[in-house]
Parts: structure tokens; C-alpha cells; sequence
């Protein structure tokens, strides 16, 4: 395993070596590339963090329990929620802050506060030749440039390897609240997801439990704010139902990591369809559901080996195999194939930054 | 400003070229007469001019695609433009360039309430959007000051973003799906309703690449359901540094109001005289708006109030009503007509860490003394984005000149203390030249090479973001 300490070193070594390279925070994903393990969590540290300015620079090896532990001091918090899967996928490991920019990594919050690239300032990295690049930088607005931050998020480690990034992050709220409908179906619980996303009260999370039948809103903010929101949103509400109201953090931390499916067999399938379509594509799939994202987002537990994507017809190309037995991600691939269009920009920009198809070969669709 | 020397083979191909264009578009979409071209030759950056080649406006998707193959296989350059608008020159034409305008697309394509988006093409204005989908009860975020007449197709180019930034992010955060031709006319679908890019970010690159990687003709847009109300409260103080602790302290305390607006002493007394605001005479004012329901404004309103007192303010006015939340809206809102009336200036765009608000403000001062000039202040203090607005005599020899060269120097100084050369209009041409000090050779490398993938022949948008010295190996070698 190679584990550098510095930009630098890293630098040296993607330089130095002769064969592919599995690029990797803590490697809590369980879906590691071919070729020789390269961390980053050797390079680690929180450079800035500014709470007066929402503002977090750190390396990217830094923990993310670390960046969340600093952040709470000052009573802020990485607002797109990211999740920890360790438990989900069953594997070790420390989810490192560049493992979760790599992955866009956001939880159910996404829905308001947007996703882990859209509170991204900036990133350092290094691509496929050894080059050290800055991008963006610490300050909210900032159109300088084309943006390879955002270009990075996501990138999976593919086009190089994140070692500092720039975060805006935001205040922990006074008070939290959910409310719970019962007795829902998937079209029913998408419906009354985007009634409540669609209310001026802010909802923070939207999530539904397909087996139990069970919708739940977030509501998050000031304390009198929350109670208020909360008894006007069950209102505006009530063609779905009753809506059991409690105070508190609630199941969210659950629902982001997807540990209902932990320890059950079979495979785990997220997917990504607009939320009007998505009980089509539900009814499609089979399996145990759950949705996020006010039905932007399922996860899917299906039979080991089931090729979901086939089952799926055309929402097939928005299906992610996230946990299986390394013949069927093999076999399926974890990510599906793209439209030629943006399959061929996307090839021509890995060409360009990782000319020898060092990082993270085979891990995403070619 | 240095601009490439037009290629003399396209200018003398001139005749051809129109003809191919023309036989691929409906009668009177290409304007070649000079007489009609040179209502193109700048944008809203209107100290540089260029008449084009000539100018074509495409009514589709269909028809910008073949405008790019045609162009494409001539070799001539092409600068898109939306509205015209851009501060910083990013439609600013080449003499051998063709301008496609998408200012005849305009059509709603789909409004979907329950997914929250709206599909537009991009020649539509960006109060349009928001307009279309009022009557629901929705909107669509980003506000650039502009937003009555730019299209959201230079929104996408510059990634712009408005007054309300600071809760609702800037274009980039709001933009979900792209329809994006390039230089040889394929036509790519980006993203979408869905949101979620599974591979590359592709749409994030799009975004704020000024016209670099490709023509944007189509956009899946993010809308919101519109607060209840909002409201402002004005904090004078007599002091620019007391003024910056506060806006950090409102923060910190865990507050989000959607802006919070910052103007100097300079820019107070010339919107007052201009306006009638009302507003106090001191050195620094704060306006802070809030959101939600009235028992939720009042609560955050009292909150922002108690944190201010703490920092001596020579006055909290909270708008108790609509008139007087116009009101206190009402001199920040004239501020660059006040601004005109005193005579020419040059708005600038860098941003600084909020931190950084007190002491560069001061080392501002120095800068404007040093030139003999004057600037006045009015900016999105939330987010650090400054708007130094520096004020000159055009009629004077030198006068655009001396103020271009302070300008230059308040955005090293930007750059200096941890922030950017431009927040939300864009590099262009006006920044160009600058980018150099903001970015090592390694940083614009890999930039560019972004530009070698969507536009290989470096043919869109020519001059533009990268500095010619910077640029001139690829332009050659294309």
C-alpha cells in the first residue's frame, strides 16, 4: 500500500509508477480498482476552518469524524450529510473527507442543502502525470475559471487524486422534527414528498420506507420555527394522512447509511430517476425499497447475482450496483453505461488527465 | 486589451461563408450587412468593440447544430451570446468570428411542479423563468442584477449569481440538465431532471465555461417554492471593520439570512442624493434579509438586532411594513444609477474571504489615493463578493486607463488575501490577463485541457478566459 504524506510525495509516486493504481481515502467502499492500493489518508490535517465565514479547508485524508467533531465545536456541520456505509457493505476502514468529495457522497439532505459538490470551493489534486493542480479556492463565489472542483467530485478518483479541499459548511439547526405518515405505497409516498418539497417550510429530508409503508419529512431550524412548520406542514398534509409528529435527530442517520439492508443478504442497488417516475421504476425492480431525495433516490435490495439493470429497461442506465459479490459487479459493472455523447467527452477528458490509465482503472463505466 | 489578428483567409472568404450559413438557416437569421453587425460588437463591457464577421440567430437546437458544422468545417471561430449583458466582455466578437445569438429561443419545454424544474431554452430571460412559474408559487433562484434582460444561457456561461447567493447558491447549484452543442456540431445531452450525475460532472465544467466547451441551447432548471415573506434590517455603522465583525457574528450565531448587503460611505452618500433612501450618513451600512412566515422573520429580525448591538451600531432600522422594507431596499437597488449620474466608472467582481471584509476595504482606500480616484463600495457581504465600483472621467486621456490599472490592482489584492478575481460576471476579456496572477501555469495546464476535450480546434469563444501568451501553443497548433 502506498501511503504518502504530502501532495508532493504523492506526486513523486503517481510519477514513479509503472502499473494501475487503486486510489483510495480509507477504502470503506468496498470497491476497489485493480492495481497497487494508494491512500490519502496520510495526508491529513484541517488547514482552516473560519466559522464566521462557514468555511473548512482541509486535507483529504482528513476523517471525516474529525472535520465533523471541529465543526461541531463551533455548532456547524457539513450540510449535505454524508453517509457512512461501513455497516451496509460490511467493510472497515475510515471514511476519509477526499473519499467522500471522490464520491459526491450526500445524504438525505441533498434535497435542500444540495450535494457534497455543491458546497465544494475548491480542491487540490494531483492528475495522472504527477502534476500538483489548484482549483477554485476558499471563498463562496467564484467564477474564476473552468470549474475542475466540481468536475473532480464524483470523478471517483479517475481523473486524479483529490488531496485538500474547500468546503462551505452551515449551522446545526436549534431543533429537528419528523413527521410520519403510515400506510403509504411508493406513488402515494413520492406524491406526498412533493407536496411537503414543494411547501415553503423547508423540509430537509424526505424519505420513504417501501416495506413498512412509512413516509418521513424533516423539518429543521429555529426551535419556534420547527414546532410552528411542523404543525402547518401536517396540515397541508392531510389528504396523505395523519402525521405522527417527534421532536428530535429521528432515524436520519439510518436512512442516510441505508442500514436497514445491513446484514441482509443480497444486493444492494441505489437508483436515480425523477421522483414522478421512480414507483414505475420500483415496480420494475422487486426487491426490499427504501427512497430518499423525496423519491430522487432509491436503494434496492435484490436476490445475490439479479442483473437489475436488465429488469429495469431504460431506467436501467440510472441504476448503481452499490454492494454484490465481486462475479456479479464483474459481470454487471457497478456503474452503467453512458450516452456516446457524454461517454466520448468523458473518455477525452480521462485521456487528457490520466494519460496512462493509472487511477482507479475498470472502477467506473469506460 | 490585445485581441488575435483576424485570419485574413476567413475575412476574405467572407461571401461563401454567409451563403453556407444562410442555406442552413430560415430567411433572415444571418445578419451580414456591417450596418446590422454592429449592434454586436460589444456587451455591456461596452470600452471594447469588434464588429463580426457576421451574425447568425438560430430558432433550434437543429439549427445551432448546423451553424457549428458549417463553422466548423470553415474554420471560422464562433462567440455565442445570450443577452448581450456580460460585464466582463464574454461575447466581446472577433473580426473573423461568427456570433450566434440565442436570442430567438425562447420556449417553455416542460414545467414540472412535482419534480420541481422547468426545461427552457436559453435564450429566455432569467426574470422569465421565475415569472412563468410565480403564479404556483415557485421560482427560480439565482438573480443576477441584470435579470430583467440576461438570458439564462450567459447565467449558465458565467455560472452568475444575485443578491440571494448566499442561501440559495449561484447557477451551478441550480442548474440540473444541459443540452450542449459543440464546435462540430454534436448535440449532447448533459444531466437532467434526475439531477444526479453518475459519472463525470460533466454539466459542473459546462457551467461558468463561458462559451469555451460548447453552446448550451437548452437547460433543466431547478425551481423552489417561494418563502412565505421576507424582510430587511438596516445596521449603520460608523466604522467598515465594526461593520465586517458583525456580518461574521450573524454567522456564526447560526443565522442563514438570504443576503446581507454591504455599502461604503462613498456609495451611501451617492445613493442618498441619487435615491432619498433615507438612509443615515456613516461609514458603513448593513442591509440583512430574512425569510420564512412573520413570527419567523420577527424572531430571526430580533436575533440579527440583539448580535448587532453588541457591535455599537449608530442605527437598527427594521422594515416594520412593505414600504418600509422598499424603502431600505430602495437606495441599495439604485445604487449604480446613482453611481452613473456622478460620472463613468468600472464595476469590479473579486471576491475576499469575510474576514478579510475591515482590512481590505482600508488597503482600498490607499489603492484609490494612490491613483488619484475614488471608489464606492456596494457588495454581497454574506459572501465576501466585492463590487468596487471606481469612478472616473472618460473624457480624460488617461482616465479608463488609470482606472483599469487600479482595477487590476484591487483584484491582486483580492487574490492576495485568499480570494478571486471575479465572483459571478466572469473572466471574459476583462480579466483575462490577470488570470496569470491568480493561477499557476500547472493550474491554467489542466484547465485548458478541458478545452482541448470539448474543443479541440480552440474555435469557441476565441481571446476569452486564457491569456493569449498562455494560450498561443494551442491556438497555433489547432
Amino acid at each position: 500500500m502506498l501511503r504518502p504524506a504530502s501532495e508532493a510525495e504523492l506526486a513523486e509516486m503517481v510519477r514513479a509508477a509503472r502499473g494501475p493504481l487503486a486510489v483510495g481515502g480509507g477504502f470503506t467502499r468496498g470497491t476497489v480498482a485493480g492495481g497497487e492500493r494508494l491512500t490519502v489518508a496520510g495526508i491529513a490535517g484541517i488547514e482552516l476552518h473560519e466559522p464566521g465565514a462557514l468555511t473548512l479547508v482541509a486535507k483529504a485524508g482528513t476523517p471525516v469524524a474529525e472535520v465533523e467533531r471541529v465543526l461541531g465545536e463551533a455548532g456547524q456541520r457539513l450540510a449535505f450529510e454524508p453517509m457512512d456505509l461501513r455497516a451496509l457493505l460490511g467493510t472497515g476502514g475510515e471514511p476519509t473527507l477526499g473519499g467522500v468529495i471522490a464520491t459526491n457522497a450526500s445524504g438525505p439532505r441533498r434535497v435542500q442543502a444540495g450535494a457534497a459538490r455543491d458546497v465544494l470551493l475548491g480542491v487540490r489534486f494531483v492528475d495522472g502525470t504527477g502534476m500538483a493542480v489548484s482549483n477554485g479556492g476558499r471563498v463562496m463565489k467564484n467564477v474564476t475559471g473552468l470549474d475542475l472542483a466540481r468536475l473532480l467530485a464524483g470523478s471517483h478518483g479517475t481523473l486524479g487524486v483529490v488531496t485538500e479541499v474547500a468546503l462551505k459548511v452551515l449551522p446545526v439547526p436549534e431543533a429537528v422534527a419528523t413527521l410520519a405518515f403510515g400506510g403509504h405505497d411508493p406513488g402515494k409516498a413520492v406524491a406526498c414528498m412533493a407536496a411537503a418539497l414543494g411547501s415553503p417550510f423547508e423540509v430537509t429530508g424526505a424519505a420513504h420506507d417501501a416495506e413498512a409503508g412509512v413516509t418521513r419529512l424533516r423539518l429543521e431550524g429555529f426551535a419556534g420555527a420547527v414546532a410552528v412548520r411542523a404543525e402547518r406542514l401536517a396540515k397541508l398534509l392531510t389528504a396523505w394522512g395523519v402525521a405522527e409528529v417527534v421532536e428530535g435527530p429521528g432515524p436520519w442517520a439510518a436512512i442516510r447509511d441505508v442500514t436497514d439492508f445491513a446484514g441482509r443478504p443480497g444486493d444492494v442497488w441505489r437508483l436515480s430517476v425523477r421522483p414522478s417516475r421512480m414507483a414505475e421504476a420500483l415496480a420494475l425492480a422487486g426487491g426490499a425499497q427504501r427512497l430518499d431525495w423525496g423519491g430522487g433516490r432509491a436503494w434496492v435490495l435484490v436476490a445475490e447475482g439479479t442483473d437489475l439493470r436488465g429488469r429495469l429497461g431504460a431506467f436501467g442506465a440510472r441504476a448503481v450496483l452499490v454492494r454484490a459479490a465481486a462475479e456479479t459487479r464483474a459481470a454487471l459493472g457497478a456503474f452503467p453505461a453512458e450516452a456516446p455523447g457524454v461517454a466520448m467527452l468523458s473518455a477525452r477528458l480521462r485521456e487528457r488527465f490520466d494519460p496512462r490509465g493509472l487511477f482507479n482503472p475498470g472502477l467506473v463505466a469506460a | 486589451m490585445e485581441m488575435p489578428v483576424p485570419s485574413p483567409a476567413i475575412l476574405a472568404r467572407k461571401a461563401p461563408i454567409v451563403e453556407r450559413l444562410r442555406a442552413v438557416l430560415p430567411s433572415g437569421a444571418v445578419i451580414d450587412d456591417p450596418a446590422e453587425t454592429r449592434a454586436y460588437e460589444c456587451d455591456a463591457l461596452t470600452a471594447y468593440r469588434c464588429p463580426p464577421l457576421c451574425v447568425v440567430l438560430p430558432c433550434s437546437t437543429a439549427e445551432v447544430a448546423a451553424v457549428m458544422r458549417v463553422c466548423h468545417e470553415e474554420r471560422v471561430p464562433v462567440v455565442p451570446r445570450g443577452a448581450g449583458t456580460s460585464l466582463a466582455g464574454g461575447s466581446l466578437p472577433t473580426a473573423d468570428a461568427v456570433v450566434l445569438g440565442v436570442a430567438r429561443m425562447t420556449a417553455v419545454l416542460e414545467v414540472s411542479l412535482e419534480n420541481r424544474f422547468i426545461r427552457v431554452e436559453t435564450g429566455r430571460t432569467n426574470l422569465s423563468v421565475s415569472m412563468e412559474v410565480e403564479a404556483e408559487g415557485f421560482f427560480y433562484a439565482p438573480d443576477p442584477s441584470s435579470q430583467l434582460a440576461c438570458a439564462i444561457a450567459g447565467n449558465i456561461a458565467m455560472n452568475s449569481g444575485g443578491a440571494h447567493c448566499l442561501k440559495y447558491g449561484v447557477t451551478t447549484n441550480n442548474l440540473l440538465g444541459a443540452t450542449v452543442v459543440l464546435m462540430d456540431g454534436t448535440v449532447v445531452e448533459i444531466g437532467g431532471p434526475e439531477g444526479e450525475a453518475l459519472g463525470l460532472d460533466l454539466l459542473a465544467v459546462v457551467c461558468g465555461s463561458e462559451g469555451q466547451l460548447g453552446v448550451v441551447t437548452e437547460a433543466c432548471l431547478r425551481i423552489l417554492p417561494r418563502p412565505e415573506g421576507a424582510r430587511p434590517v438596516m445596521i449603520a455603522f460608523d466604522r467598515n471593520e465594526t461593520a465586517g465583525d458583525c456580518v461574521a457574528a450573524i454567522i456564526r450565531a447560526g443565522l442563514v439570512p438570504v443576503a446581507i448587503e454591504f455599502m461604503d460611505r462613498p456609495c451611501i452618500e451617492a445613493c442618498e442624493a441619487f435615491a432619498k433612501a433615507g438612509y443615515p450618513v456613516c461609514e458603513a451600512l448593513l442591509i440583512v434579509e430574512v425569510e420564512g412566515s412573520e413570527a419567523e422573520i420577527a424572531d430571526q429580525l430580533r436575533r440579527i438586532a440583539d448580535i448587532a448591538r453588541g457591535f455599537g451600531p449608530l442605527e437598527i432600522r427594521e422594515a416594520k411594513d412593505g414600504a418600509e422594507a422598499a424603502r431600505i431596499w430602495l437606495g441599495r437597488k439604485s445604487a449604480f444609477g446613482a453611481m452613473g449620474q456622478m460620472g463613468d466608472y468600472i464595476c469590479l467582481d473579486g471576491t475576499i474571504p469575510v474576514s478579510q471584509l475591515g482590512p481590505v476595504l482600508g488597503r482600498m482606500r490607499v489603492l484609490a489615493d494612490g491613483y488619484g480616484l475614488r471608489v464606492a463600495n456596494v457588495f454581497h457581504a454574506g459572501d465576501g463578493n466585492m463590487h468596487p465600483l471606481i469612478l472616473f472621467d472618460a473624457n480624460s486621456a488617461d482616465g479608463l486607463k488609470k482606472a483599469e490599472a487600479l482595477g487590476a490592482d484591487i483584484l491582486r489584492l483580492c487574490v492576495e488575501v485568499g480570494g478571486c478575481l471575479t465572483g459571478e460576471h466572469g473572466v471574459g476579456v476583462e480579466k483575462r490577463d490577470l488570470m496569470v496572477d491568480q493561477f499557476r501555469p500547472e493550474d491554467l495546464e489542466a484547465q485548458m485541457r478541458v478545452k482541448d476535450a470539448f474543443d479541440p480546434d480552440w474555435l469557441l469563444n476565441p481571446a476569452k478566459v486564457f491569456p493569449l501568451a498562455v494560450s498561443a501553443g494551442r491556438r497555433a497548433a489547432a
